[in-house]
Parts: C-alpha cells; sequence; structure tokens
C-alpha cells in the first residue's frame, strides 16, 4: 500500500477515526430517539463549561493519562498489556495498605510512600504475565485478561474478608488518615481561587504530566528505551544486536504495571480515600483507546486522555440531563478503539486517493 | 456432600457449562482458521439483548434465537471485516467490539424497554422451556443411575442438548471432511491453503461466520433459557473464560466439552456457600472469590505449560497476505 505523509499519519488518521465513531455515536443517538446536538451541547457545557466541570474533567484525565502510558510502554516493546485495570486496583491495594500502616506526617511524604506502593503492585501483577510470557511464551493478551479477573476477585476477597474493619458493612478498608489527605485544585493556593467548588482533581495531575515526561525520557533518550523500541520493531534484528528479549519484555512490562499501578494514586488516594471495590472503573481498559488514539506517544497520550476525561465527565453530564443514556460513552470508547486500532488500514485507504489526487492537480494547474 | 447435593449440583453444572461450550466451540471455530477472537464476550452479549428483546416482543423464543444469531452475525461481520479484509490488529478489534456491545445493548434495551437496561421478563413460549426426556420418570428409581438421569440428563431445555450435539458435530466437521481439512490447514499454513486453489479469504469469512452463528446460540441461551430476560452485562465474562476453556482444552472439540464443564462446575459450586462450607476442612473456609478466580488460575497454569504445552494455530493472529 501507499505511504502517506507522516503529519498526516500521526494526526490526520486518529482525527478522522475519532470523526468516525462520533458520526456513528451520533447516528445511534438519532436511533434512539436522542438529539446529537443537544448531546454535544450539554457535555461541552458540563464538562468544560464551568471550573466544577473541569475538575471532574481534568481528575478522569489523570487516570487515563497513567493507563494511556502503561499500554503505550508495552507496546513500544510489541506487548499488548490489557492487564491495565487489574494492574490498576492492585496499586489501588498498594496505596491502602501503605497508607493504613503508619500515620504519615505529611501529605508530600504519604504521596511519595503511595506512589511507590502503587507501582510496586501494579508491577508485581504485571511480572507474572511478563515472565510467562517471555520464558514460556504464553500469550501475553490471555494472562494479563486472566490476571484482571484474578485480581478483582483476589481485591473482592481482601475487602470482604481481610481489610474491612470490624463492625463495617460495606466492603472496603477504613479511612486513610486525614493527614495524608491530597490537596485537591480547591486546596491549592493559586488555583483555588478558580476552582472554589470541592473538586477530586489533585496534584496526582502533575504526577500524571511528570510521568509523561519521564516516559518520553525512558523511551526517546534512553539506552534501555531504545532497546525497548528495537525489539518491539524486529525481534530478530533485536536479538542480533545483543539485546536481550526477556530482558525487554520483562522490564517494559513491569515499567507498564507499575504506570498503571500509579493511577491509584489519583483514585484511591486523591478521590475516595479508601480502598472500594472495582475502584478503577474501566480507566485501565481506557489506557487502550488512549494509547492507540494518542499514537503511543506521551504527547499524544496527554491530548488523547484529555479528550477521553472530557467524553467521560461530558458523558456522565449527559447521563444525567437528557434521555441518553450514560452508556453512550462505553460505545463511543469501543468504537475508538475499534477505529484507530483494528480498521486504521481502512482509514489510510480512504487516505490514499486524496494525496495521490493532489500532486497531479497542481501538474495539471502549472500545464 | 451427600448424592442428591452432587446431583442438584452437576444439573446447573450442565445448564452454567452451556453457554461456556457454545461459545468456547465458537472461538474454536475461529482461532482454528487463524483468527484470533477475543471478542466472544461481545457478541454473546448482544445476542443476549437481541433475543431478549425480540423474544419479549414477539413472544417466541424461536425468533428470539433467530435475532440473536443475527444481531451476532453482524459483530462477527465487522470483525472479518477489521482482521481479514483490512488485515487490523485481531486483538484490538475483538476487544473493541467488547466494548461497543457493552455500550450498545444497554442503550438498546434501555430505549425499547425503559427498564434501566434490562428487557422484560420471559415467560411461556418466550423462553426455551425444560424437557423431559423420555423415562425419566420410570427410571428415577434406578439406584445412583437414575437420579442422575432424571436430574441431571433430563430436564434441560433443547438449547443444551443442541451444544452438546454440537461437540462430536464439531469433531466430524474438522476431523473428517474436506472442509474441516482446509479449515485446520488456513490457520496453521494459509500460504499452502492457497497454493491448492483454495480461498483463504473465504474459509476465514466462513469461519468467522460460525463463531457467529455459535455465539448468537449461546447468547440467546443466556437471555431465553437459563435466565428469563437480558439484563445488563449479563455475560459477566463468560466470554472470556470460554476462551480460557478454549486454551485448556487445546483447541479441540472434545476437550471442550471437559474443559467449559469443569468451569460451568466451578460457577455452579460458587453459588452454594454451604455446600463449599461443608467441603471445606476443618476452621478453614474456601472463600468463595477463589472458586470465581479458579478457572482463570488454571488457564494461566496451563499457559505455562506446567500441564502439558498449550500450542495455538500457528498462523493465528496474522493477517493473511496475497503474494502478487
Amino acid at each position: 500500500m501507499e505511504k502517506l505523509p507522516a503529519w498526516a499519519d500521526l494526526v490526520l488518521v486518529p482525527l478522522i477515526s475519532l470523526a468516525l465513531a462520533a458520526l456513528i455515536s451520533a447516528l445511534v443517538v438519532l436511533g434512539i430517539g436522542g438529539d446529537p446536538i443537544e448531546a454535544v451541547s450539554v457535555m461541552v457545557k458540563g464538562a468544560l463549561g464551568s471550573a466544577y466541570g473541569w475538575g471532574y474533567t481534568l481528575y478522569y484525565t489523570t487516570s487515563f493519562i497513567f493507563t494511556g502510558l502503561a499500554v503505550t510502554v508495552a507496546y513500544h516493546a510489541s506487548q499488548f498489556n490489557i492487564g491495565g485495570e487489574g494492574q490498576a486496583q492492585l496499586g489501588g491495594l498498594g496505596v491502602a495498605l501503605v497508607l493504613l500502616a503508619v500515620d504519615w506526617p505529611h501529605w508530600s511524604v504519604a504521596l511519595l510512600a503511595a506512589s511507590l506502593g502503587a507501582a510496586a503492585f501494579g508491577a508485581a501483577w504485571a511480572a507474572i504475565p511478563a515472565w510467562l510470557q517471555a520464558k514460556r511464551g504464553s500469550h501475553i493478551v490471555i494472562t494479563t485478561i486472566m490476571f484482571n479477573y484474578i485480581a478483582a476477585a483476589l481485591i473482592v476477597y481482601l475487602l470482604v474478608e481481610v481489610l474491612r474493619p470490624v463492625g463495617q458493612m460495606d466492603p472496603a478498608t477504613a479511612h486513610f488518615p486525614a493527614s495524608a489527605h491530597l490537596p485537591s485544585f480547591g486546596e491549592i493556593p493559586g488555583l483555588s481561587l478558580v476552582f472554589s467548588k470541592q473538586v477530586p482533581v489533585n496534584v496526582s495531575f502533575f504526577l500524571s504530566i511528570a510521568a509523561c515526561f519521564a516516559v518520553w525520557v525512558l523511551l526517546w533518550r534512553t539506552r534501555l528505551g531504545y532497546e525497548i523500541r528495537a525489539f518491539g520493531k524486529s525481534e530478530t534484528a533485536a536479538v542480533y544486536a545483543g539485546i536481550s528479549p526477556t530482558r525487554v519484555i520483562v522490564v517494559s512490562m513491569l515499567i507498564s504495571g507499575a504506570l498503571a499501578g500509579l493511577m491509584a494514586v489519583n483514585n484511591v488516594m486523591g478521590e475516595s480515600e479508601r480502598l472500594l471495590q472495582n475502584a478503577s472503573e474501566g480507566a485501565g481498559f481506557i489506557g487502550i483507546a488512549v494509547a492507540l488514539m494518542g499514537r503511543n506517544h506521551p504527547l499524544g497520550v496527554f491530548l488523547a486522555a484529555l479528550l477521553f476525561g472530557f467524553l467521560y465527565q461530558g458523558g456522565a453530564e449527559m447521563g444525567l440531563w437528557t434521555t441518553i443514556p450514560i452508556e453512550l460513552r462505553t460505545l463511543l470508547q469501543g468504537l475508538v478503539i475499534l477505529f484507530t486500532g483494528a480498521l486504521d488500514t481502512m482509514v489510510r485507504m480512504m487516505l490514499v486517493p486524496l494525496f495521490r489526487a493532489a500532486p497531479m492537480k497542481r501538474i495539471g494547474g502549472a500545464a | 456432600m451427600d448424592y442428591t447435593t452432587l446431583i442438584e449440583i452437576l444439573g446447573s453444572t450442565l445448564r452454567l457449562g452451556t453457554p461456556l461450550l457454545l461459545a468456547c466451540i465458537a472461538g474454536l471455530y475461529s482461532e482454528r482458521a487463524g483468527i484470533f477472537d477475543i471478542g466472544l464476550e461481545g457478541k454473546m452479549l448482544m445476542a443476549a439483548m437481541a433475543s431478549g428483546a425480540v423474544a419479549a416482543l414477539s413472544g417466541s423464543a424461536w425468533i428470539g434465537l433467530a435475532a440473536g444469531i443475527t444481531a451476532s452475525l453482524l459483530f462477527a461481520a465487522i470483525h472479518g471485516l477489521a482482521s481479514i479484509t483490512f488485515r487490523g490488529n485481531q486483538l484490538i478489534s475483538g476487544v473493541a467490539l467488547n466494548f461497543v456491545a457493552s455500550g450498545a445493548t444497554i442503550l438498546i434495551a434501555q430505549t425499547a424497554f425503559g427498564q434501566g437496561g434490562r428487557t422484560p421478563p420471559l415467560d411461556g413460549a418466550a423462553r426455551f422451556q425444560a424437557i423431559t426426556l423420555p423415562f425419566a420418570e420410570a427410571l428415577s428409581g434406578v439406584p445412583f443411575l437414575g437420579p442422575f438421569y432424571a436430574k441431571v440428563i433430563s430436564g434441560q431445555s433443547l438449547l443444551v442438548y443442541l451444544a452438546l450435539a454440537i461437540v462430536p458435530a464439531t469433531w466430524w466437521l474438522l476431523y473428517r471432511t474436506r472442509f474441516g481439512l482446509r479449515l485446520r490447514a488456513v490457520g496453521e499454513n494459509p500460504e499452502s491453503v492457497d497454493t491448492a486453489g483454495v480461498s483463504v479469504i473465504r474459509l476465514r469469512y466462513t469461519a468467522v461466520a460460525l463463531t457467529g452463528v455459535l455465539c448468537g446460540i449461546a447468547g440467546a441461551y443466556m437471555a431465553t433459557s437459563l435466565q428469563a430476560g437480558f439484563g445488563r452485562e449479563m455475560t459477566a465474562g463468560r466470554g472470556y473464560i470460554a476462551l480460557a476453556a478454549l486454551i485448556f482444552a487445546k483447541w479441540r472439540p472434545w476437550q471442550a466439552l471437559w474443559a467449559t464443564m469443569l468451569f460451568g462446575f466451578l460457577q455452579a459450586l460458587a453459588l452454594r456457600p454451604d455446600v463449599i462450607e461443608a467441603m471445606s476442612p476443618g476452621s478453614l473456609t474456601i472463600p468463595v472469590s477463589f472458586l470465581d478466580a479458579l478457572p482463570y488460575l488454571l488457564t494461566v497454569i496451563v499457559l505455562a505449560g506446567f500441564v502439558g504445552r498449550a500450542i495455538p494455530p500457528r498462523a493465528g493472529g496474522q493477517p493473511y497476505v496475497k503474494e502478487r
């Protein structure tokens, strides 16, 4: 197939994929008797029209950046990590264990410790599928899916039988001590002028941006990143160059799992302030859409996470104020994954004639 | 656990194992032809919603079944288009379609019936009712085998017997017909099939369509037989358990039957906390979550190759590019 210019591949293909997904969603909205224009305006107003809306949009964005980066790092090593959901849940366990263990003197110390706990637990949950892929050839997609279910069962067991405080009915841990409370945007000097209401977005948003930068440095400015990308492009060439497949698979999956686990700093430590059942609420899966949409580049991931943060918060508002069910966002998420990840060849095929026609017209004009 | 309890649990094993079996055989056709399908879950869910909705509107379980198969086939066609025609990533396509199904089923059911994403409860001819096999009553007095025949084998719905019949039929089709040989060949070495003058594209579309039909039956069974109507996310990961069973069975039909029935047994056991309590040694109780996780744990152990190696079809997941 003919190649498209690089900018078209990077920018146009995802945008057209998104437009196609949005178009089909609009048709579905029409089909169920809703008004797509009203839906979009409610979404924009609800997610971006107020500081309160932004407070939620950025909160979701933070989670999606972490899970999107997790998929990205694994992708560059040609590993498809569908286990972000389980790794994020285990990350939540790490956060809870760290924060309930000691009374932390200050939130910044607690944040550091909780981040380490979240990353360690997330990485540990990715370690077994990674090792099985590297050493036993077990397909990582299947094992990470299995580990999502095992994680869910494990968390349910721990919350019901082990971590639930005596006398409490709902399956959740105790509340974290007040000293571990992360400042939300409403409590940060300067930002509090804008975010006057109670919003869930908190300092971990800055952590997620730092993670974007760190992943960029890792992938494009370090030896390890070079090894990961070389291995992802061609395993045989990488082996010939002396790169160890086991090392790349295991290390990239550990980093991936750690990033997915770090998401828990946002939702478990920053928002619910205790570990609940199914705390990650599917954010691990949205990471797949975010990484595909963001073309597996940290900057792209940031923008795509922002887009999905908007869709998530806007979708919730739409579910509240219109007759369109909130599940429309699941449908849209699926369509984005479908068009950007599986039907991208189709989108490219649609674009090729346009780029082929353009120079010919120029020649025709000159003659 | 006494014999009566065991019979009860085996009866629900067969009931709960049936959707797993149908989805597992569905996945077998696709994967044997070299097309990975993570989207079994989504196809089942679509079929469950379509059959539940149409059975409620028409009052006929059969029309519901046809609607379920149609809905599942539609999703199979999209998966085929993405993975065969456009040579896209089969894993991503499957994942995507699962999300589309998860959202679309609730949107449609909520719009059509306004009952929070459920379809109205079904009864009478809108459900596949239990069939009592001949002599079930007469033979129930026979020690040991009598109750087994009367309570486990007999009294299941037609779709259960259909699912059981599909196992030998699939074995025969795969290993005793020309189509089966070609289907297996296209999953191992599509070049050879192409060289022999057989269309790879057509074979793979046929396999994907068979997957669609079987997932359709599985979903329709969920909504019109196992339960009375569609409920949101009612497949609850069964598509993934079926995928696990397929690996456990190493992509073979008879083994698929045993694997799905084993997983069905675990599900049946998880529904009986009293039995688990009685079975647990001493003061130690086996948590129900452990039984929930067991199918996945077993699959990981099998995948790790500790119980013989599970080797997938060699051309699985790779789009076929014909040489020019």
